[in-house]
């Protein structure tokens, strides 16, 4: 990520991703009785009723399952970003599969489907969203290519 | 009991579309005076309701406009399934033998645009609306693309759905988008989410449908053709499943919601994909109604492509799919989308559906409806 010395970053909320890092990781949860691993943390295990979870850091890279690009601005809210008809910019989503961990829902740096294909491999970084009424640059999570 | 307990005898429907200065729920009242009208009954003769509505009030207070009789009116809310699930509860109130005859309701009225989502009612935290992931559209785009990549679904096939559907739509007075469009116009169409186009997607709508069913044994006093209802079936996801507004997914499949409940109305009617004459699929997108052909046992995954190419799913072709237009012409107010799909069925079934009449005097029909959080209904009925 780029960071600018002078502005404060700020994530879009406290316990999706470490903070601060240089080397963010999404925060997961896993479950203590069958290792199910899910995103972002939660109590209680879809796949076997468990009741106990501990947060864990997810892996920092995985491949792209599947993938659309967001061509018209979403409805604000609830979406925080750049919303205006004039000057939205079109964004990715996709699904990273996380070896042996969990498929998460993700932007991605990417919006052009000539440059996105199934399979790529991505790695985790933080892109801006919106500056806040401190001046301060509001970042969410994304995934890139690894070149 | 029989398969024969519960039948469908009287109908109604306010257009679908938009209706500058009608509520919601008003076309939900007009649409349940002209099922009593269908149906021969009086209002004071319904002896219970069961209403939904997304966006456009508590269906119960529309007893204020129809008449204050005392009935039970109990009010549902299951996502994109609220149809269905007041369906199947009015089904299983006249099964259990607690009531002769009754009411499933449903009418809405949504903004412009796509759906706002609210984030915390769909049990998810304000950072995933907030990084423009709270958005119905993606996932139907994501799902179609990893289905087309996986099974040989092309563009054209996408383009076709699409161009039966205002085609259809066309041939429907109570219809939307009446406008048939070629396959050019729906591939050059805005991109709202790769690979899925603007004229690939249903809008969220307006209209109002009411259905009357009655004890099949009595079903003969209100009208010659009692429809039956054979099977009414809601699934939720099971883990494992693919499902809208999912911040993750698990690495293990699990097929999801529709091939749970398609397994079971088929086990309860006693019948098969193969007895079934033609079929109404949730067709939010054209690649969800190519998904939902496979996913609700009617072809193998992949074989939509030759089976779209060759009008099988056409009014006129050996397995006719959303002869009304689907939700692509009929655009999609939640509370009575699902019930929409049934007023169809009751009409072909009962050789009244005129212009998109399907031939061959069909006596069995399918219905499934889709959405969020992961939810599926489908009904099976046949006369």
């Amino acid at each position: 990520m780029s960071t600018d010395s002078a502005t404060k970053q700020v994530p879009v909320s406290e316990g999706v991703f470490t903070w601060p890092s240089d080397e963010p990781r999404l925060l997961g949860s896993k479950c203590t009785d069958c290792a199910n691993v899910m995103f972002p943390t939660q109590s209680g295990c879809p796949k076997c009723s468990g009741q106990s979870t501990e947060t864990i850091e997810l892996g920092r890279t995985g491949t792209l399952w599947t993938w659309t690009v967001q061509g018209y601005p979403p409805k604000a809210p609830p979406y925080a970003g750049n919303a205006d008809p004039k000057t939205f910019e079109a964004f990715g989503v996709g699904y990273v599969e996380l070896p042996g961990e969990v498929k998460v829902e993700t932007r991605l740096t990417v919006n052009d489907p000539a440059q996105i294909k199934i399979g790529m491999e991505m790695e985790l970084t933080l892109v801006p969203l919106y500056t806040n009424d401190e001046g301060e640059e509001v970042v969410t999570f994304a995934f890139a290519p690894i070149n | 009991m029989t398969t024969d307990d519960v039948a469908i005898v009287g109908i109604g429907m306010h257009p679908f579309g938009r209706h500058e200065g009608v509520s919601g729920m008003d076309m939900g009242v007009a649409a349940v005076r002209t099922a009593c009208a269908d149906a021969g009954v009086q209002w004071d003769d319904i002896q219970f309701a069961f209403g939904g509505s997304a966006s456009a009030g508590s269906p119960d207070t529309m007893v204020s406009k129809l008449g204050l009789t005392g009935l039970q009116f109990i009010n549902v809310i299951n996502g994109c399934a609220t149809g269905g699930s007041a369906l199947f509860s009015a089904y299983n109130s006249i099964k259990s033998g607690m009531f002769d005859i009754g009411m499933a309701v449903g009418f809405d009225k949504h903004d412009r645009g796509a759906f706002r989502v609210n984030t915390r009612a769909s049990g998810l935290s304000d950072w995933y609306g907030e990084s423009g992931m709270a958005l119905t559209t993606q996932f139907f785009g994501m799902k179609i693309n990893r289905y087309m990549h996986e099974y040989g679904i092309t563009d054209d096939s996408l383009a076709r759905v699409s161009e039966k559907a205002f085609r259809n739509g066309s041939k429907n007075e109570m219809a939307w988008r009446r406008k048939p469009l070629s396959m050019d116009e729906v591939k050059e169409s805005a991109m709202l989410s790769y690979p899925l186009t603007q004229y690939m997607f249903c809008s969220p709508g307006e209209g109002g449908v009411a259905l009357i069913l009655a004890r099949g044994d009595q079903a003969h006093k209100y009208t010659d053709t009692p429809i039956f209802l054979k099977a009414a079936v809601v699934r939720s996801r099971r883990f494992g499943s693919f499902e809208v507004m999912a911040p993750h997914i698990a690495l293990e499949h699990n097929a999801g919601p529709t091939v749970d409940a398609s397994a079971a109305a088929f086990e309860m009617a006693g019948m098969g994909p193969e007895d079934m004459d033609l079929a109404q699929l949730q067709d939010t997108e054209s690649g969800a109604e190519i998904m939902h052909m496979a996913e609700n046992g009617f072809c193998e995954h992949g074989e939509q492509e030759h089976m779209l190419a060759m009008g099988h799913t056409e009014i006129d072709g050996k397995f006719p799919v959303n002869t009304d237009g689907g939700c692509l012409a009929n655009g999609e107010p939640i509370g009575a989308s699902g019930l929409r799909q049934v007023y169809e069925n009751v009409l072909q079934l009962r050789g009244d559906a005129g212009e998109r009449q399907v031939p061959n005097d069909p006596k069995t029909a399918y219905t499934h409806v889709y959405g969020a959080p992961g939810i599926s209904g489908v009904t099976i009925l046949a006369k």
